[in-house]
């Protein structure tokens, strides 16, 4: 509210997400009882991209001009631990101790590994390169540079994916404000614009997590079909984006990613690793902040913490991360049981 | 006395099945058999034993509990192998794999169905559940 000159009253409406801290609306004693519409949003991994569409929607319909997008959690230590009843699947799946998000992302780079020919260096530089980027930012939690031969060495928790591979759940919060053309114009403030937002859930035959079994009929995720959506929205392509945060649950998860937003084919991604192309130096810089890996993965902030690095590059007010001359600036954050949101900013 | 989860392990026959649904409009094989007002959508059917590995990992850390029934004390867990095995032209399922050296797992390796007993905290019930080996 400071960084755009408002107070709480001035807000109309907020959407706000967090999975195990509490309702985000039990923040609107603190904030004031303004009686302003606040909705809250629950969708796994991909809350806060989801608050952010829904938020989006509520200015495109004209019904509202001014709100915040709000997300935050704080997680228990370890990997996320899902209830199968929850989710509409049996007890036993949980019991025998199949229910787990780390073994999905193994089995599915896995897989992804032996098809395209990756190999578990290129896992290691994804991670070296996140906490180097993270070394470099203000809001990362973890801030020491970790070498590749130390990642690829540390404690292995779901072959092949070791410990530093992996994002921890942690805790964090982000608050954005969204604002008509019209109104942020009158704010002085309409430099940052979304070009380009989807939201898309898993269609048939995509490989999810918590999935007891699988048809045998292979499909595309739904990051392809979000992707695909929001470029249209934004009428541009992959080529023409700047800066990319994609979601990095581990260094799996990025790497195929990046071919499931359009950014390289299957396989590419060995070599543009290898490369540097994927560094704050590179041609395609991807997940300048250090992403979940440095970032940790607080599940209601995390989608909303990839806009404010979008934000803050394009703004060129990132500092020591800053990657010159940003124009267009990429989000996707992934969730379960299977959704994926991405958002395009320009200016 | 293990406890058992027959709503996905047939044991009528030889060999163990695990128990499958075939749907009634698109044909599509699922598992495990839909519950409650879905079964009605739903043919039981078995499914084959035999199938090939389509991927998998090895679970290094105690999963928490709930849900785990199995050992959560870090002194006393063993790390146990998870998969998918595709079975031909049905369905691809999800499960525990028993096997002595997690190096031999490689995609695409032949595997069938078997049960295994999972070892739980001392003084609880031990779990018997459904599992895949190399044939």
């Amino acid at each position: 509210m400071e960084d755009c000159g408002l107070t709480w009253p001035e807000i109309q409406f907020a959407f706000g997400g967090s999975a195990a801290a509490g309702d985000a609306d039990a923040m609107l004693p603190r904030l004031g009882l303004t009686g302003a519409q606040f909705i809250n949003v629950a969708n796994g991994c991909a809350t806060g991209g989801s608050a952010l569409l829904s938020g989006y929607w509520a200015i495109q319909s004209g019904e509202f001009d001014l709100g915040m997008v709000v997300g935050f959690d704080k997680h228990p230590r370890g990997a996320f631990n899902a209830l199968p009843g929850e989710l509409g699947l049996p007890d036993w799946y949980g019991e025998t101790g199949m229910m787990l998000t780390t073994q999905f992302f193994a089995m599915k780079i896995r897989r992804y590994m032996q098809a395209f020919d990756i190999s578990e260096k290129t896992l290691a530089l994804v991670a070296e390169k996140a906490f180097a980027n993270g070394a470099r930012t203000d809001h990362a939690w973890r801030r020491e540079p970790v070498d590749a031969e130390t990642i690829a060495a540390s404690r292995m928790i779901n072959d092949p994916l070791t410990k530093f591979m992996f994002c921890s759940p942690a805790e964090g919060g982000v608050a954005l404000v969204i604002a008509s053309e019209k109104r942020a114009r009158q704010m002085g403030r309409a430099n940052v614009k979304i070009l380009g937002a989807a939201m898309r859930t898993r269609p048939e035959g995509s490989f999810e997590v918590f999935a007891p079994s699988l048809s045998t009929t292979r499909g595309v995720a739904p990051t392809v079909l979000a992707s695909q959506a929001a470029f249209e929205m934004a009428g541009v392509g992959p080529e023409d984006i700047d800066v990319a945060q994609l979601q990095d649950t581990e260094s799996g998860a990025e790497i195929m990613h990046m071919a499931e937003n359009g950014f390289c084919k299957d396989g590419d991604q060995e070599r543009m690793i290898r490369d540097g192309q994927t560094r704050l130096d590179g041609t395609l810089p991807i997940n300048t902040d250090g992403g979940c890996l440095a970032c940790g993965e607080p599940i209601g902030a995390s989608g909303l913490r990839q806009i404010y690095e979008n934000v803050v590059q394009l703004r060129g007010i990132a500092e020591d991360r800053q990657v010159a001359n940003v124009r267009l600036a990429y989000s996707q954050v992934y969730g379960a049981p299977g959704l994926s949101a991405v958002c395009i900013l320009g200016r | 006395m293990a406890r058992v989860f027959d709503s996905v392990l047939d044991e009528s026959g030889k060999s163990p099945r695990l128990i499958g649904g075939r749907s009634r409009t698109s044909g599509a094989i699922v598992f495990p058999l839909p519950e409650g007002s879905e079964a009605d959508l739903f043919d039981r059917i078995l499914l084959r034993p035999d199938g090939k590995l389509w991927s998998f990992t090895i679970q290094r850390f105690p999963p928490k509990h709930p849900p785990y029934l199995g050992v959560t004390d870090p002194a006393r867990f063993s790390p146990f192998a998870v998969g998918y095995v595709e079975l031909e032209n049905e369905v691809i399922v999800e499960s525990r794999l028993l096997i002595d050296d997690f190096a031999e797992l490689h995609i695409g390796m032949p595997m069938t169905l078997t049960t295994t007993t999972i070892e739980t905290e001392e003084g609880a019930r031990s779990i018997r559940t459904f599992a895949f080996e190399p044939v």
